[in-house]
């Protein structure tokens, strides 16, 4: 049986064979599954039979999750399987019992018919044997032919009992096929045909008249087989050899009849299951829909629409489900406008203020300048006064429009001006506006991977502001170091990282630098006097643009700033084509040197070279020797778009540091590569095309 | 470049202290500075004094700047600067469309306002007889005409130079920074969006089909060029 199965099976589903699964050829993997799975008997957790149980479910996923989704198709379903499996065992017992009714007087009826004609029969037989009885004819041993005659008169005079009610037939008994003993028949019928074998054998054997069901079969091949009752007996002719004689009895009137019943039932039966399945529509249908409205009315909700209610009809449960639904909506809105108002007060007033601010200001600013301006015929006192008075209102100026900007960003009322540019543009703009300040400094800036053009639609006034500032920032606190631009694209992103050697950022703080009016050493005198809102006001500049502003940093070893932005606005980002934590942090290259790289890390490291001295002390900080492992695990805040990352990341940097390790023994002294940070896996030509821009 | 004879600003301004240091500022730089406080009262003033170049501030007692702005471009083709406390989008597109020609938010240096005002002011000194053609337009710089087939189009001094930079050089693309620097005069680099209003503006005198603009054309991504051949 079960060779069975296992051979028809792959034939079966030999026709789907041709449907694109997987790497395989279906063929090998039905030999597989033959060779395999079936002989090696065990067909549980087999990697084969799970291979094949996917194959066949894959194309039926779609459904069975709209199985799992509709609560209405499942209980519509449901309901019509259990009332099909009800209305069929119905219907077996039905028919069953009506049949088994049919049968039974057509039966009786039949049996009293045969038994009558079998004593006919054999009432003759003894009649005419003793007609004929004293004849000689019998000494001879031979039938005599008016047997022959006899017996088609006793087959005609039978049948003529029951007009078309039956039919009669004779056959030989045994094999015996003497003369007259040939088998007739009344109404057409074929004898041999409409009377099985084994019945025959059966009468062979007893002398007791024994029935079976048969289909007659009709010499005329225009009739078609009817199914009958047989009943047939042996009895002996006038010369005392036996034959045998059958009483077939068509059904033909009760099968009729049954295939009425049938029709009836299948019928009544179809219409009850349809209508128990749409009755359970429409039941379900009455629970759902006020669900789904209110599943719907939920979502709207939630995406803001505070005023959706629902449709509340009459008094039941769902009516019920309704108003409270309804009630917790008004109050949600109550309190959200409420808050809405409030907040909107303020930064109104906030936005107010700061325009009010600008007409005197300007006024002011304006005498300041005049007087400015005159101050060579002051008192060097009162000089000096016009000089701070000048230089206080262009600080006071600054931090004015800044916190004008940041209500503007509150409000929701920035907008994004995105088209095309090439930032290389923007970076050469940017750098070549700090020069002075960098100079000033003793900071040398330089920009790394412009060699090709790296387009993002971006709003080119927010990213030099981004820019601007970092950069700025950077040569402030670089303490006269190098500090490094550095451009890469890869994938759907762009990524701009500013990196500096100077005081860099405590554990922690890289989150904190984009709070407002946060200072990193509240005792550090500003040079430029920023406002405390310039790195808060870059971050929001990015988030227009769905891009990162993203901050890293070791106490001593300078930080790193890195801004990403989508290739093409409203392009979700899903890694930055520079990685956050820069190759040559004192941690990656703590690490180089302990996987035994010729100690050269040092060396490779893009290190100022006029701060040699100072690195190497920096590099023998205690904290630099800190083992990775010993690092704090997660980082929560290192989700993206906050624009904050705390310093020490073990499981990513661990990861980083494998890839980095691997990168450098093929580009030695490279700037850094491109390693895309998070889409690194996803694309590899991507990948080396971002180290090509190097 | 100092051939300006003209230098007659009228200030339109409601905040009295800052009118009156606008006007120490102006004539300190050898204008000649007139005042009105009041919207309702400006464009009376204006035709009065026909001044060389307006002030405007945008947020006006009675009517407002943007109006008096509109009021005074429908029958002059003056310079007009706004002063606006808002750089937001909104307010100062509005007053551009409205026909200012530049804008200078608060609180400004008096350097810088002297500068946009000079550059408003520099009408090119008696330029060499020249004929441009664009399109279908013919443009004569020196009678600082646009005509097409014969029909004379009014532009604005402003929009006029726009137009010539463009024309001179028809095969370039122009970036919107160079515009700025060699229409307003700016050297660093400024709100594009004074070249967009402005440009639409023109366009919608000089083009048959405004939205399908065939003489100022935009070259995506780069910036605006003249003609599509």
């Amino acid at each position: 049986m079960s060779e069975d199965r296992a051979a028809s099976t792959p034939g079966g589903t030999g026709t789907r064979a041709g449907r694109p699964v997987g790497r395989t050829a279906p063929r090998s993997r039905w030999g597989c599954l033959l060779d395999g799975g079936l002989l090696h008997g065990g067909v549980q957790g087999s990697p084969v039979l799970r291979l094949f149980l996917r194959w066949v479910r894959r194309p039926l996923l779609p459904v069975i999750r709209l199985w799992r989704r509709n609560i209405q198709l499942r209980v519509v379903v449901t309901t019509l399987l259990m009332s099909l499996g009800v209305v069929l065992l119905l219907g077996f017992v039905v028919i069953g019992q009506v049949r088994n009714g049919l049968l039974d007087a057509k039966v009786k009826a039949s049996q009293s018919q045969a038994t009558g004609g079998f004593a006919v029969a054999k009432q003759r037989a003894d009649e005419a044997a003793a007609a004929t009885g004293d004849a000689a004819s019998s000494a001879d041993g031979r039938p005599s032919p008016n047997v022959i005659q006899w017996m088609s008169d006793l087959v005609s005079s039978l049948s003529s009992g029951g007009q078309g009610a039956f039919d009669v037939v004779t056959l030989p008994a045994g094999d015996d096929s003497r003369g007259g003993r040939g088998p007739r028949a009344s109404g057409g019928v074929d004898p041999m045909a409409s009377v099985p074998e084994d019945l025959r054998a059966r009468i062979n054997n007893s002398m007791v008249a024994v029935q079976r069901y048969t289909r007659i079969v009709y010499k005329d091949s225009d009739k078609d087989p009817q199914p009958a009752l047989v009943i047939g007996k042996q009895i002996n002719d006038p010369n005392g050899d036996p034959y045998q004689l059958y009483y077939l009895f068509p059904l033909t009137q009760e099968e009729k009849s049954l295939s009425l019943v049938k029709g009836t039932l299948a019928t009544a039966g179809l219409f009850v299951v349809v209508l128990l399945g749409a009755i359970a529509w429409l039941v379900v249908r009455q629970v759902v829909t006020p669900v789904r409205m209110a599943a719907g009315v939920a979502e709207r909700l939630s995406a803001g629409r505070l005023q959706e209610r629902m449709k509340v009809t009459g008094e039941d449960d769902i009516a019920r489900l309704g108003e409270a639904f309804n009630k917790m909506a008004q109050n949600l809105q109550l309190k959200i406008q409420q808050l809405e108002d409030l907040s909107r007060m303020q930064r109104r007033f906030v936005s107010d203020v700061s325009h009010e601010l600008r007409t005197p200001l300007t006024t002011v600013r304006m005498a300041a300048d005049v007087i400015h301006e005159a101050r060579e015929n002051f008192d060097p006192v009162t000089a000096r006064s016009a000089e701070l008075l000048a230089d206080q209102l262009d600080r006071f100026e600054a931090l004015l429009s800044d916190l004008l900007e940041i209500s503007r960003f509150d409000a929701g009322a920035a907008a994004l001006e995105a088209e095309p540019i090439d930032l290389r543009e923007v970076v050469h703009r940017v750098v070549s506006g700090a020069e002075p300040l960098a100079e000033r400094k003793g900071t040398r800036i330089r920009v790394v991977g412009d060699q090709q053009p790296i387009v993002a639609e971006a709003d080119a006034r927010r990213v030099e502001r981004i820019l601007r500032n970092l950069v700025v920032n950077a040569v402030e606190h670089g303490e006269g170091k190098d500090v490094i631009v550095k451009l890469a694209a890869a994938g759907g992103a762009v990524a701009i990282a500013v990196r500096d050697y100077g005081v860099g950022l405590k554990p922690g703080e890289a989150t904190r630098v984009f709070n407002r009016f946060w200072r990193a050493d509240p005792a550090r005198a500003r040079t430029t006097g920023g406002t405390g809102l310039g790195l808060s006001i870059a971050l929001e500049d990015a988030r227009l643009h769905g891009g990162w502003l993203q901050a890293w940093g070791e106490p001593g070893g300078g930080s790193q700033f890195r801004l990403t932005l989508p290739r093409t606005a409203d392009e979700p980002l899903r890694g930055s084509p520079i990685p956050l934590e820069p190759k040559d942090s004192r941690r990656n290259r703590g690490l180089e040197k302990n996987a035994g790289s010729s100690g050269g890390g040092e060396k490779r490291a893009t290190v100022p070279m006029q701060a040699t001295g100072e690195r190497t002390a920096a590099t023998r900080d205690p904290i630099a020797s800190r083992p990775a492992a010993a690092v704090p695990a997660a980082d929560p805040t290192a989700l993206p778009g906050n624009g904050a990352r705390v310093v020490p990341r073990p499981g990513a940097d661990a990861r980083r540091q494998e890839d980095a390790s691997a990168v450098e023994t093929v580009k030695s002294e490279s700037e850094g590569s491109a390693r895309p940070e998070g889409a690194g896996a996803r694309d590899v030509t991507q990948q080396g095309e971002a180290r090509r821009g190097h | 470049m100092m051939s300006f004879m003209k230098g007659r600003v009228l200030v339109v301004d409601d905040d009295t202290a800052l009118a009156e240091m606008l006007g120490i500022v102006l004539r300190g730089e050898g204008f000649e500075p007139s005042f009105v406080a009041d919207g309702d009262k400006a464009l009376a003033a204006f035709r009065e004094t026909k001044p060389d170049l307006v002030l405007l501030d945008l947020m006006l007692p009675g009517r407002d700047g943007i109006e008096v702005c509109r009021l005074i471009r429908a029958e002059s083709g003056v310079p007009i600067v706004m002063l606006t406390a808002k750089s937001d989008t909104v307010d100062v597109v509005v007053g551009l469309e409205s026909g200012a020609d530049d804008y200078v938010v608060k609180p400004f240096k008096p350097k810088e306002l002297v500068a946009r005002i000079r550059a408003r002011l520099r009408r090119s000194e008696e330029p060499a007889p020249e004929q441009l053609t664009i399109g279908d337009l013919v443009i004569d710089v020196a009678g600082h005409s646009v005509k097409r087939d014969g029909q004379s189009i009014a532009l604005t001094p402003l929009e006029f130079d726009l137009l010539v930079a463009l024309a001179r050089k028809p095969w370039q693309v122009f970036t919107r920074e160079v515009l700025l620097e060699q229409v307003w005069g700016y050297r660093h680099a400024a709100d594009t969006r004074l070249v967009n209003v402005h440009v639409q503006r023109l366009r919608s005198k000089i083009e048959k089909d405004p939205e399908k603009p065939e003489i100022v054309v935009t070259v995506r991504g780069v910036g605006y060029k003249a003609g599509p051949n």
